[in-house]
């Protein structure tokens, strides 16, 4: 694989240092002679690096970079990388710097909880920025939660989770899915009547849909009017769903609410512009359609459709300017695959800025112990590149705003509605478990709300 | 022109003006004796309005126009609405939208951008009816007719009486037949919101005419209306709109089976020569169509980088022989350095394969990376309508054209040349075959070069409904080798008759289980199948049956 090529040279070290250690574990016999030699070799490396500097900070890379999730997450490597690297051309975090640990995973969930046991057991990493689909953050869940680790986690999930061990840089469903669908509902966003929920068969789309569902009847629209459906994995042919969409959309007034993932949604935008269906008939908003998936897209057939984020690369701040331009200079000068070509999105940003808020954390704590950190981090603010966020002050999630875009023919979005201010994350919807709240500071975690 | 044409309308009107000045005299109607509400007397505007007035009518007092006066008449007139769009109040806001509208100058649109631009929420939220009305006014008269269309729909869906006379006009000239359906949908769409019970009850019974899906919704509200005669002729067009959609419905299943079907064959046309013919269990027939997939992505890129971009449109038919090309190439490669040694050893061919399934795979991520994506050329895109509420995409009528000329072909080479008798020769009994001088060994790694091929080309019509990636082979791979074996082993018209079989099988049911159980219940009924017949539909009969 181009991506992972490049990758290979990046965690040599790493490698190195892992097949070293397998190799001591399986063979002990020998090991002692191999291993006082390679011991040797690390004491060396070791002092030379402390004479230069005091022993550096280790972090967990966990991002698939082969396999099937290799398409999104290499980025997020790459981002946080780039961020590690400011950092340290800075000095670093408390005079030391940080020494990345890229594992991959590649996209094979019980290879996820393998990897973090790694990272936090063996290579003791103060943190680990990682993970994309829910999946593979439920499988390390548990790993995390037993040795006390910490998980930035950069991605917009269903929600319904108030880990202790993680903090939630992406968006909660009520900083997406539902401020988007009272987008679509107001007057100002077309005040559309009819919604055709469309997903992949799996943990994201149904509770996200489950949401969605509640929210919509309980603001009155008639359950007719709400149409749910899944379609498998890879699902190639969306002939039959878009004639019923035609049929459900005929006399205006309807939208599609689309949590389609991956590799299907090619087919499902090509179908529905091909059977007639335009944008103002029926506009398709969706979750899982960010800038670094429309690079590998014919956009032709997605122009002027709707996506829910809480950051575009469009932004127009100063930061974000510099933000963008750093990561293709980064991309460029490392010579990753597409080099300046590179586009930033929401999970890229929110990586980002993790690794920001862990470091102003750890300088407040005034070390990298993970209680001390995780009491940091709440109520810590930075000026992320789509604007200031900040992680609340007990849920471990992170107060951003919302922006809904229009695709533009050149794969990049026109933000058409903002948010006032930053939205609260509240990661158990008030629509389905209204009676349950997430705090570690008043409460243990997940609690029941009084009535 | 159809500013002429308007222009005319108005002079029979008795209205004498030029072409120029009709956005600003209907305007000035609308402005002043219809829709400006007399509870605004001391708006500041009002004073504005006036001062126009005095000038329209000083104007026509001397009964002469100068191009220089009417220019300046219209500029204040839409100056003095433009800016009443920003007012405070609603009331004002809206008569300023209504003149505006009523006027219908789409040369007023950058300007009205440029409003919007500046404006706060409130301001876009009342200019935009009349930036839309006035854009799709202005499609209206586009050279094509799929905008010529869509401003119609666009039109009719907004509502507004006031874009009527535009339609019609454009009904009279109007030259494409779908065009002028979507127009007369949109004008009777819009007359059923009449408050004259009369008219309501024409637009109904003209909407169950035109068969109309859009307008049931609006129907069937009627159908409780205050008058009998709106709820009854609401009634009977709701139930022929309904008699005719369940038509096109059935239609609609039809085309979508055959299609998917097409699709099917495509795949295990390939995969019915090298598996039913030869024998050979190969699990990178898959990535051999990501091979003719990713020679079309180079096909388009080629065309992009060197071909002039008036001839860019035609690379789909250049690219169709390369996939062929370049999958037959791989095969034959993949002949002569695996399969040949594994003849007669199924177990070890299918690992085998299945390892250079996975090297391939690979090798398409390093070289092409993720994301690479085919646009379709223009002449495939969009759709033709057949009737009524039945579309039919250009993309899917052209692999099932695509399908039936790779059929034709097939059977021209297997069963009416040379070379096919001797693939026949060889796959019923080799060492006769070869006692009677067939080069036995050329001509298999033809056969599987040909299948291969055939990959290819699956991989080429793939792209114009999916994605190209390196794992696009895996997607298909299992519903080819399900609708070889259902067929029957080594019979072509068996494979035929499978796909079609399972395509059409899988359309019936979805629409009543979605798409996810749909699956299942096709490979339920897969199963069930093998166990009742495991030979497959077209059962190879004779000596040869086992070998």
């Amino acid at each position: 694989m181009k991506l992972t090529s490049t990758n290979d040279e990046k965690t040599d070290d790493n490698s190195s240092n892992q097949s070293r250690r397998e190799f001591l574990s399986s063979s002990k016999k020998i090991a002692y002679g191999v291993g006082a030699a390679a011991l040797l070799g690390n004491l060396g490396n070791w002092a030379l690096s402390y004479a230069a500097d005091k022993e550096p900070i280790k972090v967990g890379v966990l991002h698939s970079l082969s396999g099937t999730m290799a398409i999104s997450e290499v980025s997020l490597r790459d981002v946080v990388l780039m961020a590690v690297e400011e950092i340290n051309a800075k000095g670093g975090v408390l005079g030391r710097r940080i020494q990345p640990v890229v594992v991959d995973p590649a996209s094979n969930w019980d290879l996820f909880a393998e990897k973090s046991k790694q990272l936090l057991l063996q290579d003791k990493v103060s943190v680990v920025f990682g993970c994309w689909t829910s999946v593979s953050r439920k499988s390390v869940l548990p790993v995390f939660e037993k040795n006390n680790g910490l998980l930035f986690y950069p991605v917009q999930y269903e929600g319904e989770e108030c880990s202790h061990n993680v903090f939630y840089t992406g968006a909660a469903v009520n900083q997406q899915a539902v401020p988007a669908v009272e987008y679509l509902m107001s007057k100002e966003g077309g005040g559309y009547k009819k919604f055709y929920l469309l997903g992949t068969d799996y943990v994201y789309p149904k509770t996200t849909n489950k949401i969605l569902r509640a929210m919509l009847l309980a603001k009155k629209v008639p359950e007719a009017n709400i149409m749910e459906e899944y379609t498998p994995f890879h699902h190639q042919d969306y002939q039959t769903i878009v004639g019923k969409i035609k049929k459900f959309s005929a006399g205006g007034g309807a939208c599609v609410i689309s949590t389609i993932n991956g590799d299907s949604n090619v087919p499902f935008y090509k179908e529905f512009a091909n059977q007639g269906l335009r944008a103002e008939d029926a506009p398709i908003m969706a979750f899982s359609v960010a800038e670094d998936e429309l690079r590998g897209m014919d956009t032709n057939p997605l122009v002027g459709h709707l996506a829910a984020w809480n950051y575009y690369q469009s932004v127009d701040t100063a930061q974000n300017k510099k933000f963008v331009a750093d990561f293709k200079a980064y991309c460029k000068k490392n010579n990753l695959p597409d080099g300046e070509k590179r586009v930033t999105d929401d999970p890229i940003e929110a990586a980002y800025f993790g690794v920001h808020v862990w470091k102003q954390a750890v300088e407040k704590a005034g070390k990298t112990d993970v209680d001390a950190v995780r009491k940091a981090v709440y109520g810590q603010k930075f000026l992320a590149p789509g604007g200031e966020i900040k992680m609340d002050e007990g849920n471990q999630h992170t107060h951003k705003p919302v922006l809904i875009g229009e695709i533009l023919k050149d794969g990049q979005f026109k933000t058409v509605w903002r948010s006032q201010g930053l939205v609260k994350p509240e990661p158990w919807s008030e629509y389905t478990n209204p009676e349950k709240g997430c705090d570690w500071t008043s409460h243990q975690g997940t609690y029941q709300k009084k009535a | 022109m159809r500013l002429d044409q308007s222009s005319r309308n108005l002079s029979e009107k008795g209205l004498a003006y030029s072409a120029l000045i009709m956005g600003t005299a209907e305007h000035r109607r609308a402005h002043n004796f219809v829709l400006r509400p007399p509870s605004h007397e001391t708006c500041p505007m009002k004073r504005v309005v006036c001062l126009v007035m005095i000038a329209w009518v000083a104007i026509c007092g001397r009964g002469e126009f100068s191009a220089a006066e009417e220019l300046s008449a219209m500029t204040l007139e839409v100056e003095g609405a433009l800016k009443d769009l920003s007012s405070e109040d609603a009331a004002v806001q809206e008569a300023a939208v209504n003149a505006l509208i009523a006027g219908g100058d789409p040369a007023l649109l950058p300007k009205l951008e440029e409003v919007r631009a500046t404006a706060d929420r409130s301001v876009r939220m009342a200019i935009k009816p009349v930036i839309d009305l006035l854009k799709n006014k202005a499609k209206l008269a586009s050279p094509d007719s799929n905008d010529r269309r869509s401003a119609a729909t666009d039109l009719g869906s907004l509502g507004r009486p006031a874009s009527l006379p535009w339609m019609q006009a454009a009904l009279q000239q109007e030259p494409d037949r779908w065009v002028r359906y979507t127009l007369e949908e949109s004008i009777q769409l819009i007359r059923l919101s009449s408050s004259d019970p009369e008219i309501q009850a024409t637009a109904a019974t003209k909407l169950g005419a035109l068969h109309s899906q859009n307008a049931v919704p609006h129907l069937k509200e009627l159908t409780a209306a205050s008058s009998e005669g709106v709820a009854r002729a609401s009634r009977e067009a709701i139930g022929r709109i309904e008699t005719w959609a369940s038509w096109a419905n059935g239609f609609e299943t039809i085309f979508r089976g055959i299609s998917l079907s097409s699709i099917l064959l495509m795949m295990s046309l390939g995969l019915a020569i090298v598996f039913g013919l030869m024998g050979v269990i190969n699990m990178a027939h898959g990535e051999l169509m990501m091979v003719g997939a990713y020679a079309t992505y180079v096909a388009q890129e080629l065309f992009k980088g060197y071909v002039s971009p008036e001839l860019f449109d035609y690379y789909f038919l250049f690219a169709l022989p390369l996939s062929f090309l370049a999958a037959g190439l791989c095969g034959l490669a993949l002949e002569a350095t695996v399969i040949r040694f594994l003849y007669g050893r199924p177990l070890e061919t299918m690992l085998a394969t299945w390892g250079v399934s996975l090297v391939m795979i690979q090798g398409a991520r390093v070289y092409f990376g993720d994301l690479t994506s085919v646009a379709a050329p223009n002449w495939l895109r969009g759709g033709f309508q057949a009737m009524v509420g039945v579309y039919l995409p250009y993309n899917r009528l052209f692999i099932i054209l695509l399908s039936v000329l790779c059929v034709v072909g097939i059977y021209l080479l297997l069963f009416r040349s040379g070379l096919g008798l001797r693939v026949r020769a060889v796959t019923q009994n080799r060492n006769m075959s070869a006692c009677l001088g067939i080069p036995t060994r050329r001509v298999d790694a033809y056969t599987f070069a040909f299948g291969s091929g055939l990959a290819g080309i699956a991989g080429c019509a793939l792209t114009l409904v999916g994605n190209v990636e390196p794992g696009l082979g895996q997607n298909y791979i299992v519903d080819s080798f399900m609708v070889v074996v259902a067929g029957g082993v080594g019979k072509l018209a068996g494979t035929i008759v499978a796909a079609m079989g399972i395509g059409s099988l899988n359309k019936l049911l979805e629409p009543s289980f979605g798409a996810v159980y749909g699956k299942v219940l096709i490979l339920v009924f897969v199963i069930l199948f093998l166990q009742w017949r495991p030979a497959g539909l077209f059962a190879m009969k004779g000596r040869n049956a086992d070998a």
